[in-house]
Protein backbone atom coordinates (compact mmCIF):
# COMPACT_ATOMS: atom_id res chain seq x y z
CA UNK A 1 0.00 0.00 0.00
CA UNK A 2 1.28 3.37 -1.25
CA UNK A 3 1.82 4.21 2.95
CA UNK A 4 0.47 7.82 3.19
CA UNK A 5 0.52 9.66 6.22
CA UNK A 6 -2.85 10.60 5.85
CA UNK A 7 -5.65 8.93 8.40
CA UNK A 8 -8.14 10.60 5.99
CA UNK A 9 -7.73 11.53 2.36
CA UNK A 10 -11.34 12.75 0.85
CA UNK A 11 -11.52 13.04 -3.42
CA UNK A 12 -14.63 15.25 -4.88
CA UNK A 13 -16.59 13.93 -2.47
CA UNK A 14 -20.37 14.39 -2.45
CA UNK A 15 -23.39 13.39 -0.74
CA UNK A 16 -27.58 14.30 -1.89
CA UNK A 17 -30.30 12.81 0.45
CA UNK A 18 -33.21 11.79 -0.86
CA UNK A 19 -36.21 13.59 0.73
CA UNK A 20 -39.65 13.73 0.71
CA UNK A 21 -39.07 17.61 -1.03
CA UNK A 22 -36.84 16.11 -3.60
CA UNK A 23 -32.93 15.97 -2.99
CA UNK A 24 -30.88 17.64 -0.95
CA UNK A 25 -27.55 18.49 -1.63
CA UNK A 26 -25.74 17.88 1.97
CA UNK A 27 -21.97 17.64 0.66
CA UNK A 28 -20.22 18.70 -2.52
CA UNK A 29 -16.86 18.82 -4.34
CA UNK A 30 -15.10 17.51 -1.19
CA UNK A 31 -11.51 17.22 -1.09
CA UNK A 32 -9.34 17.05 2.69
CA UNK A 33 -6.57 15.20 3.41
CA UNK A 34 -6.27 14.69 7.58
CA UNK A 35 -2.32 13.35 9.22
CA UNK A 36 -1.77 11.70 11.64
CA UNK A 37 -1.83 13.75 14.75
CA UNK A 38 -3.55 16.65 13.21
CA UNK A 39 -6.56 18.74 14.91
CA UNK A 40 -8.77 19.31 12.68
CA UNK A 41 -11.66 21.88 12.91
CA UNK A 42 -15.09 22.17 10.28
CA UNK A 43 -16.15 24.97 11.13
CA UNK A 44 -19.73 26.91 9.19
CA UNK A 45 -23.03 27.92 9.59
CA UNK A 46 -25.63 25.68 10.67
CA UNK A 47 -26.59 23.20 7.96
CA UNK A 48 -23.51 23.33 5.76
CA UNK A 49 -22.78 19.48 6.45
CA UNK A 50 -20.06 19.47 9.20
CA UNK A 51 -22.27 16.83 11.06
CA UNK A 52 -23.02 14.95 7.98
CA UNK A 53 -19.37 15.38 6.97
CA UNK A 54 -18.01 13.67 9.95
CA UNK A 55 -20.70 11.19 9.64
CA UNK A 56 -19.71 10.04 6.46
CA UNK A 57 -15.97 9.73 8.26
CA UNK A 58 -17.45 7.52 10.52
CA UNK A 59 -19.41 5.20 7.99
CA UNK A 60 -22.67 6.34 9.66
CA UNK A 61 -23.49 8.07 6.37
CA UNK A 62 -22.61 6.45 2.79
CA UNK A 63 -21.60 9.33 0.18
CA UNK A 64 -22.96 9.31 -3.25
CA UNK A 65 -20.07 10.58 -5.02
CA UNK A 66 -16.25 10.64 -4.79
CA UNK A 67 -13.77 8.62 -2.48
CA UNK A 68 -12.86 8.41 1.16
CA UNK A 69 -10.40 6.37 2.97
CA UNK A 70 -9.77 6.37 6.89
CA UNK A 71 -6.85 4.56 7.93
CA UNK A 72 -6.06 3.56 4.15
CA UNK A 73 -9.25 1.87 4.00
CA UNK A 74 -12.84 2.45 3.81
CA UNK A 75 -14.45 3.74 6.05
CA UNK A 76 -16.49 0.42 6.93
CA UNK A 77 -13.65 -1.68 7.88
CA UNK A 78 -12.66 1.44 9.92
CA UNK A 79 -15.79 1.48 11.64
CA UNK A 80 -15.43 -2.62 12.06
CA UNK A 81 -12.02 -2.39 13.13
CA UNK A 82 -13.40 0.37 15.73
CA UNK A 83 -10.47 2.58 14.71
CA UNK A 84 -12.41 5.62 16.31
CA UNK A 85 -14.41 6.90 18.92
CA UNK A 86 -17.31 9.41 18.24
CA UNK A 87 -18.55 11.73 20.38
CA UNK A 88 -22.14 13.21 19.82
CA UNK A 89 -23.46 16.37 19.88
CA UNK A 90 -25.83 15.05 22.76
CA UNK A 91 -24.23 12.98 25.42
CA UNK A 92 -26.31 9.99 24.45
CA UNK A 93 -25.64 8.51 27.99
CA UNK A 94 -27.75 5.20 28.18
CA UNK A 95 -30.50 6.86 31.34
CA UNK A 96 -30.41 3.09 32.83
CA UNK A 97 -25.93 2.57 33.37
CA UNK A 98 -24.77 4.14 35.93
CA UNK A 99 -22.16 6.80 34.20
CA UNK A 100 -19.27 3.52 34.99
CA UNK A 101 -21.66 1.60 33.21
CA UNK A 102 -21.80 3.68 30.54
CA UNK A 103 -18.38 4.52 30.17
CA UNK A 104 -18.04 0.31 29.81
CA UNK A 105 -20.54 0.12 27.31
CA UNK A 106 -18.34 -0.37 24.72
CA UNK A 107 -16.02 -2.17 26.30
CA UNK A 108 -18.90 -4.65 27.02
CA UNK A 109 -18.95 -4.69 23.59
CA UNK A 110 -14.81 -5.13 23.14
CA UNK A 111 -15.38 -8.09 25.11
CA UNK A 112 -12.79 -6.89 27.48
CA UNK A 113 -12.40 -8.21 30.93
CA UNK A 114 -13.98 -6.97 34.08
CA UNK A 115 -10.78 -5.98 35.23
CA UNK A 116 -9.39 -4.39 31.95
CA UNK A 117 -12.85 -2.63 32.28
CA UNK A 118 -12.46 -1.09 35.21
CA UNK A 119 -9.11 0.16 34.82
CA UNK A 120 -9.96 1.96 31.70
CA UNK A 121 -13.57 3.47 33.35
CA UNK A 122 -11.04 4.65 36.69
CA UNK A 123 -8.54 6.40 34.13
CA UNK A 124 -10.59 8.04 31.76
CA UNK A 125 -12.91 9.30 34.28
CA UNK A 126 -10.44 10.94 36.12
CA UNK A 127 -9.67 12.23 32.61
CA UNK A 128 -12.78 14.20 32.24
CA UNK A 129 -12.54 15.15 36.38
CA UNK A 130 -15.14 12.87 37.06
CA UNK A 131 -13.64 10.75 39.58
CA UNK A 132 -16.52 9.96 42.21
CA UNK A 133 -19.28 9.83 39.62
CA UNK A 134 -18.78 6.73 38.84
CA UNK A 135 -22.40 5.40 40.00
CA UNK A 136 -24.48 8.57 39.53
CA UNK A 137 -26.86 8.16 37.09
CA UNK A 138 -26.77 10.35 34.11
CA UNK A 139 -30.05 12.32 35.45
CA UNK A 140 -28.22 13.06 38.34
CA UNK A 141 -25.63 15.28 36.61
CA UNK A 142 -25.30 18.53 34.71
CA UNK A 143 -24.95 18.90 30.67
CA UNK A 144 -21.32 19.71 31.14
CA UNK A 145 -20.69 16.71 33.54
CA UNK A 146 -22.92 14.58 31.00
CA UNK A 147 -20.59 16.05 27.83
CA UNK A 148 -17.68 14.87 29.83
CA UNK A 149 -18.83 11.82 30.52
CA UNK A 150 -19.73 10.72 26.88
CA UNK A 151 -15.98 11.96 26.40
CA UNK A 152 -14.86 9.29 28.86
CA UNK A 153 -16.88 6.45 27.51
CA UNK A 154 -15.33 7.56 23.61
CA UNK A 155 -11.76 7.87 25.14
CA UNK A 156 -12.20 4.56 26.55
CA UNK A 157 -12.45 2.32 23.10
CA UNK A 158 -8.64 4.33 23.00
CA UNK A 159 -9.14 5.39 19.22
CA UNK A 160 -6.19 6.75 17.91
CA UNK A 161 -8.94 8.96 15.70
CA UNK A 162 -11.47 10.94 17.64
CA UNK A 163 -14.57 12.34 15.99
CA UNK A 164 -16.21 14.68 17.74
CA UNK A 165 -19.67 17.06 16.72
CA UNK A 166 -20.08 20.24 18.70
CA UNK A 167 -19.53 17.98 21.85
CA UNK A 168 -18.92 21.57 24.01
CA UNK A 169 -21.91 23.02 22.17
CA UNK A 170 -24.59 23.44 24.88
CA UNK A 171 -21.90 24.58 27.25
CA UNK A 172 -21.50 27.41 29.14
CA UNK A 173 -18.40 29.83 28.34
CA UNK A 174 -16.40 29.11 31.60
CA UNK A 175 -16.83 24.79 31.21
CA UNK A 176 -16.06 25.42 27.39
CA UNK A 177 -12.73 26.93 28.18
CA UNK A 178 -11.99 24.47 30.83
CA UNK A 179 -13.05 21.40 28.36
CA UNK A 180 -11.28 22.90 25.82
CA UNK A 181 -7.95 23.03 27.77
CA UNK A 182 -8.22 19.75 29.42
CA UNK A 183 -9.05 18.23 24.86
CA UNK A 184 -5.62 20.00 24.13
CA UNK A 185 -3.78 18.80 26.89
CA UNK A 186 -5.10 15.41 26.51
CA UNK A 187 -4.46 15.07 22.29
CA UNK A 188 -0.75 16.55 23.08
CA UNK A 189 -0.27 14.00 25.66
CA UNK A 190 -1.69 11.03 23.30
CA UNK A 191 -1.07 12.65 19.82
CA UNK A 192 -4.42 11.20 18.48
CA UNK A 193 -5.60 12.49 15.54
CA UNK A 194 -8.76 14.52 16.31
CA UNK A 195 -11.50 15.96 13.94
CA UNK A 196 -13.80 18.39 15.36
CA UNK A 197 -16.80 20.41 14.79
CA UNK A 198 -17.48 23.47 16.13
CA UNK A 199 -19.79 26.84 15.16
CA UNK A 200 -17.09 29.11 17.32
CA UNK A 201 -14.21 30.92 15.72
CA UNK A 202 -11.86 30.79 19.15
CA UNK A 203 -12.61 27.49 19.55
CA UNK A 204 -11.73 26.70 16.67
CA UNK A 205 -8.37 28.62 16.46
CA UNK A 206 -7.49 27.63 19.97
CA UNK A 207 -7.74 24.06 19.46
CA UNK A 208 -7.06 23.56 15.77
CA UNK A 209 -3.57 22.84 13.54
CA UNK A 210 -6.03 22.71 10.42
CA UNK A 211 -9.12 24.66 10.47
CA UNK A 212 -11.73 23.89 7.70
CA UNK A 213 -13.99 26.75 6.62
CA UNK A 214 -17.48 25.54 5.11
CA UNK A 215 -20.04 26.85 3.67
CA UNK A 216 -23.44 25.83 3.02
CA UNK A 217 -26.12 25.48 -0.01
CA UNK A 218 -24.15 23.02 -1.36
CA UNK A 219 -21.75 21.87 1.50
CA UNK A 220 -18.83 22.41 0.72
CA UNK A 221 -15.17 23.82 1.90
CA UNK A 222 -14.70 27.17 1.26
CA UNK A 223 -11.41 27.71 2.77
CA UNK A 224 -8.33 25.34 4.66
CA UNK A 225 -6.70 27.77 7.38
CA UNK A 226 -3.40 26.25 8.33
CA UNK A 227 -2.16 26.89 11.90
CA UNK A 228 0.74 28.76 12.66
CA UNK A 229 0.17 28.53 16.44
CA UNK A 230 2.77 25.94 17.97
CA UNK A 231 1.55 22.73 18.53
CA UNK A 232 1.23 20.79 21.53
CA UNK A 233 -0.53 22.40 24.65
CA UNK A 234 -1.32 26.09 24.36
CA UNK A 235 -2.65 28.52 27.29
CA UNK A 236 -5.80 30.05 27.29
CA UNK A 237 -4.55 33.45 26.82
CA UNK A 238 -2.73 32.99 23.94
CA UNK A 239 -6.00 33.90 22.34
CA UNK A 240 -5.29 38.01 23.06
CA UNK A 241 -1.64 37.52 21.06
CA UNK A 242 -1.63 38.77 17.43
CA UNK A 243 -1.18 35.07 15.90
CA UNK A 244 -4.39 33.97 17.03
CA UNK A 245 -6.34 37.14 16.10
CA UNK A 246 -4.97 36.99 12.26
CA UNK A 247 -5.98 33.61 12.18
CA UNK A 248 -9.63 34.13 13.50
CA UNK A 249 -9.74 36.91 11.20
CA UNK A 250 -8.93 34.80 8.53
CA UNK A 251 -11.73 32.36 9.75
CA UNK A 252 -13.79 34.77 9.93
CA UNK A 253 -13.54 36.40 6.73
CA UNK A 254 -13.91 32.97 4.98
CA UNK A 255 -17.22 32.56 6.81
CA UNK A 256 -18.42 36.33 5.95
CA UNK A 257 -17.49 35.51 2.04
CA UNK A 258 -18.67 32.05 2.08
CA UNK A 259 -22.34 33.49 3.51
CA UNK A 260 -22.95 36.74 1.63
CA UNK A 261 -23.80 35.44 -1.61
CA UNK A 262 -27.67 33.99 -0.18
CA UNK A 263 -28.04 37.29 1.77
CA UNK B 1 -46.87 16.57 50.11
CA UNK B 2 -48.76 17.21 53.20
CA UNK B 3 -51.14 15.32 54.97
CA UNK B 4 -53.92 17.67 54.68
CA UNK B 5 -53.48 18.37 51.07
CA UNK B 6 -53.19 14.75 50.14
CA UNK B 7 -56.05 14.35 52.43
CA UNK B 8 -58.44 17.42 50.49
CA UNK B 9 -57.10 16.35 47.51
CA UNK B 10 -57.57 12.72 47.29
CA UNK B 11 -59.37 11.06 50.37
CA UNK B 12 -62.07 13.64 49.93
CA UNK B 13 -63.56 13.49 46.44
CA UNK B 14 -62.71 9.43 46.47
CA UNK B 15 -65.25 8.77 49.24
CA UNK B 16 -67.73 11.31 47.96
CA UNK B 17 -67.75 9.59 44.69
CA UNK B 18 -68.05 6.29 46.71
CA UNK B 19 -70.80 7.52 48.66
CA UNK B 20 -72.56 8.97 46.01
CA UNK B 21 -72.44 5.67 43.82
CA UNK B 22 -73.79 4.04 47.26
CA UNK B 23 -76.70 6.09 48.01
CA UNK B 24 -77.52 6.10 43.58
CA UNK B 25 -76.97 2.35 43.89
CA UNK B 26 -79.76 1.97 47.14
CA UNK B 27 -82.55 4.34 45.14
CA UNK B 28 -81.53 1.78 41.85
CA UNK B 29 -82.73 -1.01 43.96
CA UNK B 30 -85.73 -0.10 45.35
CA UNK B 31 -87.01 1.22 42.31
CA UNK B 32 -85.75 -1.96 40.68
CA UNK B 33 -87.05 -4.20 43.74
CA UNK B 34 -90.09 -2.40 44.75
CA UNK B 35 -92.88 -3.98 42.39
CA UNK B 36 -92.19 -7.36 43.68
CA UNK B 37 -92.43 -6.73 46.91
CA UNK B 38 -95.89 -4.86 45.87
CA UNK B 39 -96.91 -7.72 43.92
CA UNK B 40 -95.74 -10.39 46.93
CA UNK B 41 -97.96 -8.70 49.26
CA UNK B 42 -100.97 -8.33 47.35
CA UNK B 43 -100.59 -12.27 46.42
CA UNK B 44 -99.84 -12.65 49.95
CA UNK B 45 -103.07 -10.09 50.88
CA UNK B 46 -100.90 -8.11 53.06
CA UNK B 47 -100.47 -4.12 52.92
CA UNK B 48 -97.10 -2.57 53.66
CA UNK B 49 -96.08 0.96 55.24
CA UNK B 50 -94.20 2.76 52.29
CA UNK B 51 -91.27 2.24 54.60
CA UNK B 52 -91.85 -1.21 55.15
CA UNK B 53 -91.94 -1.20 51.15
CA UNK B 54 -88.45 0.22 51.33
CA UNK B 55 -87.00 -1.96 54.02
CA UNK B 56 -88.39 -5.07 51.99
CA UNK B 57 -87.10 -3.83 49.15
CA UNK B 58 -83.48 -3.82 50.00
CA UNK B 59 -83.97 -7.49 51.85
CA UNK B 60 -85.03 -9.63 49.24
CA UNK B 61 -83.87 -13.19 49.07
CA UNK B 62 -83.45 -12.89 44.90
CA UNK B 63 -83.85 -9.56 44.19
CA UNK B 64 -83.55 -8.00 40.67
CA UNK B 65 -80.84 -5.74 41.65
CA UNK B 66 -79.12 -6.31 45.63
CA UNK B 67 -78.61 -3.47 48.11
CA UNK B 68 -74.74 -2.86 48.94
CA UNK B 69 -75.09 -4.10 51.89
CA UNK B 70 -76.26 -7.22 51.07
CA UNK B 71 -73.75 -7.66 48.57
CA UNK B 72 -71.15 -6.87 51.35
CA UNK B 73 -72.91 -9.35 53.28
CA UNK B 74 -72.49 -12.15 51.11
CA UNK B 75 -68.59 -11.40 50.27
CA UNK B 76 -68.34 -11.53 53.95
CA UNK B 77 -69.87 -14.79 54.56
CA UNK B 78 -68.14 -16.76 51.52
CA UNK B 79 -64.71 -15.17 52.66
CA UNK B 80 -64.40 -15.06 56.21
CA UNK B 81 -67.03 -16.93 57.00
CA UNK B 82 -66.35 -20.72 55.07
CA UNK B 83 -62.65 -22.74 55.17
CA UNK B 84 -61.22 -21.88 51.99
CA UNK B 85 -61.53 -25.25 50.71
CA UNK B 86 -65.17 -24.89 51.01
CA UNK B 87 -66.84 -25.33 47.51
CA UNK B 88 -68.77 -22.03 48.56
CA UNK B 89 -65.89 -20.06 49.52
CA UNK B 90 -65.49 -17.37 47.13
CA UNK B 91 -61.73 -17.37 48.21
CA UNK B 92 -61.83 -21.37 46.74
CA UNK B 93 -63.19 -19.97 43.57
CA UNK B 94 -60.96 -17.06 43.49
CA UNK B 95 -57.60 -18.64 43.66
CA UNK B 96 -58.88 -21.19 40.72
CA UNK B 97 -59.59 -18.40 38.61
CA UNK B 98 -56.41 -16.72 39.90
CA UNK B 99 -54.50 -19.78 38.66
CA UNK B 100 -55.60 -19.89 35.37
CA UNK B 101 -55.43 -15.75 34.93
CA UNK B 102 -51.68 -16.03 35.90
CA UNK B 103 -50.67 -19.10 34.12
CA UNK B 104 -51.95 -17.58 31.00
CA UNK B 105 -51.26 -14.32 31.64
CA UNK B 106 -47.12 -15.54 32.02
CA UNK B 107 -47.64 -17.39 28.88
CA UNK B 108 -49.06 -14.57 26.94
CA UNK B 109 -46.60 -12.36 28.42
CA UNK B 110 -43.54 -14.58 26.87
CA UNK B 111 -45.58 -14.87 23.37
CA UNK B 112 -45.79 -11.75 22.79
CA UNK B 113 -42.14 -10.66 23.86
CA UNK B 114 -41.07 -13.61 21.76
CA UNK B 115 -43.14 -12.39 18.66
CA UNK B 116 -42.23 -8.72 19.18
CA UNK B 117 -39.03 -9.50 19.50
CA UNK B 118 -39.31 -11.86 15.74
CA UNK B 119 -41.06 -8.88 14.40
CA UNK B 120 -38.44 -6.04 15.21
CA UNK B 121 -35.71 -8.04 13.82
CA UNK B 122 -37.37 -9.75 10.36
CA UNK B 123 -38.91 -7.65 7.85
CA UNK B 124 -40.84 -10.80 6.91
CA UNK B 125 -42.35 -11.41 10.18
CA UNK B 126 -43.41 -7.56 10.72
CA UNK B 127 -45.35 -8.10 7.36
CA UNK B 128 -46.58 -11.38 7.91
CA UNK B 129 -47.57 -11.95 10.88
CA UNK B 130 -48.64 -7.95 11.80
CA UNK B 131 -51.58 -8.56 10.63
CA UNK B 132 -52.83 -11.78 11.76
CA UNK B 133 -52.40 -10.69 15.21
CA UNK B 134 -54.19 -7.67 14.90
CA UNK B 135 -56.81 -9.86 13.01
CA UNK B 136 -56.65 -12.35 16.06
CA UNK B 137 -58.14 -9.77 18.33
CA UNK B 138 -61.13 -8.83 16.33
CA UNK B 139 -62.55 -12.57 16.67
CA UNK B 140 -65.34 -11.83 19.47
CA UNK B 141 -63.48 -14.11 22.56
CA UNK B 142 -67.28 -15.24 23.33
CA UNK B 143 -67.25 -17.35 20.70
CA UNK B 144 -64.00 -19.02 20.34
CA UNK B 145 -64.00 -19.36 24.06
CA UNK B 146 -66.44 -22.64 23.74
CA UNK B 147 -64.85 -23.79 20.79
CA UNK B 148 -61.60 -23.96 21.54
CA UNK B 149 -62.01 -25.68 25.58
CA UNK B 150 -64.41 -28.08 23.38
CA UNK B 151 -61.43 -28.96 20.91
CA UNK B 152 -59.21 -29.44 23.91
CA UNK B 153 -61.20 -31.02 26.00
CA UNK B 154 -61.97 -33.55 23.10
CA UNK B 155 -57.48 -34.16 22.35
CA UNK B 156 -57.47 -34.79 26.46
CA UNK B 157 -56.77 -30.94 27.65
CA UNK B 158 -58.71 -30.30 30.41
CA UNK B 159 -58.35 -28.19 33.91
CA UNK B 160 -56.74 -25.35 34.01
CA UNK B 161 -55.07 -25.24 31.05
CA UNK B 162 -57.51 -24.28 28.58
CA UNK B 163 -58.86 -21.38 30.56
CA UNK B 164 -55.26 -20.29 30.73
CA UNK B 165 -55.07 -20.18 27.18
CA UNK B 166 -57.84 -17.97 26.91
CA UNK B 167 -55.83 -15.61 28.83
CA UNK B 168 -53.12 -16.19 26.77
CA UNK B 169 -54.70 -15.36 23.76
CA UNK B 170 -56.31 -11.96 25.23
CA UNK B 171 -52.79 -11.23 26.66
CA UNK B 172 -50.28 -11.60 24.26
CA UNK B 173 -51.59 -9.25 21.94
CA UNK B 174 -51.26 -5.79 24.49
CA UNK B 175 -47.83 -7.41 24.85
CA UNK B 176 -46.96 -7.56 21.25
CA UNK B 177 -48.10 -4.01 20.40
CA UNK B 178 -45.98 -2.51 23.63
CA UNK B 179 -43.09 -4.28 22.87
CA UNK B 180 -42.71 -3.86 18.87
CA UNK B 181 -42.77 -0.12 19.90
CA UNK B 182 -40.54 -0.42 22.91
CA UNK B 183 -38.21 -2.30 20.84
CA UNK B 184 -37.97 0.45 18.44
CA UNK B 185 -38.22 3.13 21.02
CA UNK B 186 -34.06 3.61 21.21
CA UNK B 187 -33.34 7.08 19.74
CA UNK B 188 -31.41 7.30 16.39
CA UNK B 189 -28.29 8.46 18.39
CA UNK B 190 -28.06 5.67 20.60
CA UNK B 191 -28.55 3.17 18.03
CA UNK B 192 -25.76 5.16 16.10
CA UNK B 193 -23.78 4.91 18.87
CA UNK B 194 -24.37 1.16 18.98
CA UNK B 195 -22.87 1.47 14.88
CA UNK B 196 -19.94 2.73 15.94
CA UNK B 197 -19.01 0.08 18.21
CA UNK B 198 -19.44 -2.17 15.88
CA UNK B 199 -22.31 -3.86 18.14
CA UNK B 200 -23.68 -6.51 16.77
CA UNK B 201 -27.50 -7.14 16.79
CA UNK B 202 -27.62 -9.72 19.89
CA UNK B 203 -25.41 -6.89 21.99
CA UNK B 204 -28.11 -4.03 20.47
CA UNK B 205 -31.02 -6.14 21.86
CA UNK B 206 -29.70 -6.68 25.02
CA UNK B 207 -27.82 -3.41 25.88
CA UNK B 208 -29.73 -1.30 24.26
CA UNK B 209 -33.45 -2.12 22.86
CA UNK B 210 -34.67 -4.64 25.85
CA UNK B 211 -33.85 -2.00 28.58
CA UNK B 212 -35.31 1.16 26.70
CA UNK B 213 -38.43 -1.36 26.15
CA UNK B 214 -38.93 -1.82 29.95
CA UNK B 215 -41.35 1.14 30.18
CA UNK B 216 -43.51 -0.16 27.60
CA UNK B 217 -43.87 -3.47 28.77
CA UNK B 218 -44.96 -2.41 32.00
CA UNK B 219 -48.01 -0.43 30.42
CA UNK B 220 -48.58 -3.57 28.04
CA UNK B 221 -48.53 -5.83 31.22
CA UNK B 222 -50.94 -3.94 33.26
CA UNK B 223 -53.30 -4.24 30.61
CA UNK B 224 -52.07 -7.49 29.79
CA UNK B 225 -53.21 -8.65 33.31
CA UNK B 226 -56.76 -7.46 33.77
CA UNK B 227 -57.58 -8.50 30.12
CA UNK B 228 -56.33 -12.65 31.23
CA UNK B 229 -58.50 -12.37 34.22
CA UNK B 230 -61.08 -11.52 32.17
CA UNK B 231 -60.31 -14.21 29.66
CA UNK B 232 -59.98 -17.22 32.77
CA UNK B 233 -63.31 -16.00 33.60
CA UNK B 234 -65.22 -16.37 29.69
CA UNK B 235 -62.86 -19.80 29.80
CA UNK B 236 -65.10 -20.98 32.49
CA UNK B 237 -68.53 -20.35 31.25
CA UNK B 238 -68.31 -21.95 28.70
CA UNK B 239 -67.80 -25.64 30.30
CA UNK B 240 -70.52 -25.63 33.23
CA UNK B 241 -67.59 -25.41 35.30
CA UNK B 242 -67.78 -26.58 38.44
CA UNK B 243 -64.66 -23.82 40.27
CA UNK B 244 -63.43 -20.68 40.05
CA UNK B 245 -65.16 -16.99 39.43
CA UNK B 246 -66.73 -17.96 35.68
CA UNK B 247 -68.55 -20.56 37.38
CA UNK B 248 -69.92 -18.70 40.34
CA UNK B 249 -71.24 -15.90 38.05
CA UNK B 250 -72.80 -18.67 35.47
CA UNK B 251 -74.78 -20.89 38.83
CA UNK B 252 -75.55 -17.93 40.21
CA UNK B 253 -77.82 -16.65 37.22
CA UNK B 254 -78.94 -20.67 36.91
CA UNK B 255 -80.54 -20.04 39.86
CA UNK B 256 -81.40 -16.76 39.99
CA UNK B 257 -78.97 -15.98 42.91
CA UNK B 258 -78.64 -12.23 42.19
CA UNK B 259 -76.36 -11.44 45.14
CA UNK B 260 -73.74 -14.69 44.41
CA UNK B 261 -73.60 -13.39 40.97
CA UNK B 262 -72.74 -9.38 42.23
CA UNK B 263 -70.58 -10.76 44.99
CA UNK B 264 -68.45 -12.47 42.52
CA UNK B 265 -68.26 -9.97 40.42
CA UNK B 266 -67.40 -7.48 43.06
CA UNK B 267 -64.25 -10.36 44.01
CA UNK B 268 -63.10 -10.54 40.44
CA UNK B 269 -63.34 -6.53 40.55
CA UNK B 270 -61.08 -6.89 43.10
CA UNK B 271 -58.30 -9.37 41.82
CA UNK B 272 -58.32 -7.60 38.67
CA UNK B 273 -57.59 -4.36 41.15
CA UNK B 274 -55.39 -5.97 43.33
CA UNK B 275 -53.39 -7.75 40.38
CA UNK B 276 -53.14 -4.27 38.56
CA UNK B 277 -51.53 -2.94 41.58
CA UNK B 278 -48.84 -5.97 41.72
CA UNK B 279 -47.88 -5.09 38.46
CA UNK B 280 -47.50 -1.40 39.01
CA UNK B 281 -45.47 -2.20 42.68
CA UNK B 282 -43.17 -4.44 40.51
CA UNK B 283 -42.83 -1.69 37.93
CA UNK B 284 -41.81 0.88 40.26
CA UNK B 285 -39.26 -1.71 41.95
CA UNK B 286 -37.85 -2.26 38.76
CA UNK B 287 -37.34 1.21 37.32
CA UNK B 288 -35.96 2.63 40.32
CA UNK B 289 -33.12 -0.57 40.03
CA UNK B 290 -32.67 0.57 36.43
CA UNK B 291 -32.07 4.01 38.11
CA UNK B 292 -35.21 6.24 36.79
CA UNK B 293 -35.48 9.29 38.38
CA UNK B 294 -38.30 9.38 41.03
CA UNK B 295 -41.10 10.46 39.32
CA UNK B 296 -42.44 13.72 41.11
CA UNK B 297 -46.11 13.45 41.56
CA UNK B 298 -48.68 16.60 40.45
CA UNK B 299 -50.38 17.77 43.17
N1 LIG C 1 -30.78 12.37 7.28
C1 LIG C 1 -30.97 13.48 6.54
N2 LIG C 1 -31.94 13.51 5.60
C2 LIG C 1 -32.15 14.60 4.86
N3 LIG C 1 -31.44 15.74 4.94
C3 LIG C 1 -30.46 15.78 5.86
C4 LIG C 1 -30.18 14.67 6.71
N4 LIG C 1 -29.16 14.99 7.53
C5 LIG C 1 -28.83 16.26 7.20
N5 LIG C 1 -29.59 16.73 6.20
C6 LIG C 1 -29.47 18.05 5.55
O1 LIG C 1 -28.15 18.18 5.12
C7 LIG C 1 -27.68 19.50 5.36
C8 LIG C 1 -26.44 19.46 6.22
O2 LIG C 1 -26.79 19.06 7.52
P1 LIG C 1 -25.73 18.89 8.69
O3 LIG C 1 -24.61 18.05 8.20
O4 LIG C 1 -26.45 18.43 9.89
O5 LIG C 1 -25.23 20.40 8.90
P2 LIG C 1 -24.42 21.03 10.12
O6 LIG C 1 -23.95 19.92 11.02
O7 LIG C 1 -23.31 21.77 9.49
O8 LIG C 1 -25.36 21.96 10.81
C9 LIG C 1 -28.82 20.26 5.97
O9 LIG C 1 -29.49 20.96 4.96
C10 LIG C 1 -29.71 19.17 6.53
O10 LIG C 1 -31.04 19.58 6.53
MG1 LIG D 1 -24.39 19.55 13.11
Amino acid sequence: MPASMDVIDIEALSLTFETGDGPVQALSGIDLKIAKGDFVSFIGPSGCGKTTLLRVIADLEQPTGGSISVNGTTPELARLDRAYGYVFQAPALYPWRTIARNVALPLEIMGLTRAQQEERIARNLALVNLTGFEKKYPWQLSGGMQQRASIARALAVEPDLLLMDEPFGALDEIVRDHLNEQLLQLWAKTKKTVVFVTHSIPEAVYLSTKIVVMSPRPGRIHDIVESDLPRGPRPLDIRETPEFLKLAQRVRDGLRAGHSYDD
Amino acid sequence: MTKPTFFRHSVVPVLTVIAAIIALWYVAALFMNHSMVVADAQLKGLAFTPSATWYRSWALDKPLLPAPHQVVAELWRSTAGLSVTSKRSLVYHGWVTLSATLLGFLLGTLLGIFLAIGIVHQKVMDKSLMPWIIASQTVPILAVAPMLIVVLNAIGISGLLPKALISTYLSFFPVVVGMVKGLRSPEAIHLDLMRTYNADDFQVFTKLRWPASVPFLFASLKVGIAISLIGAIVGELPTGAVAGLGARLLSGSYYGQTIQIWAALFAAAFLAGMLVLVVGWSERIVMRLMGARPERRAA
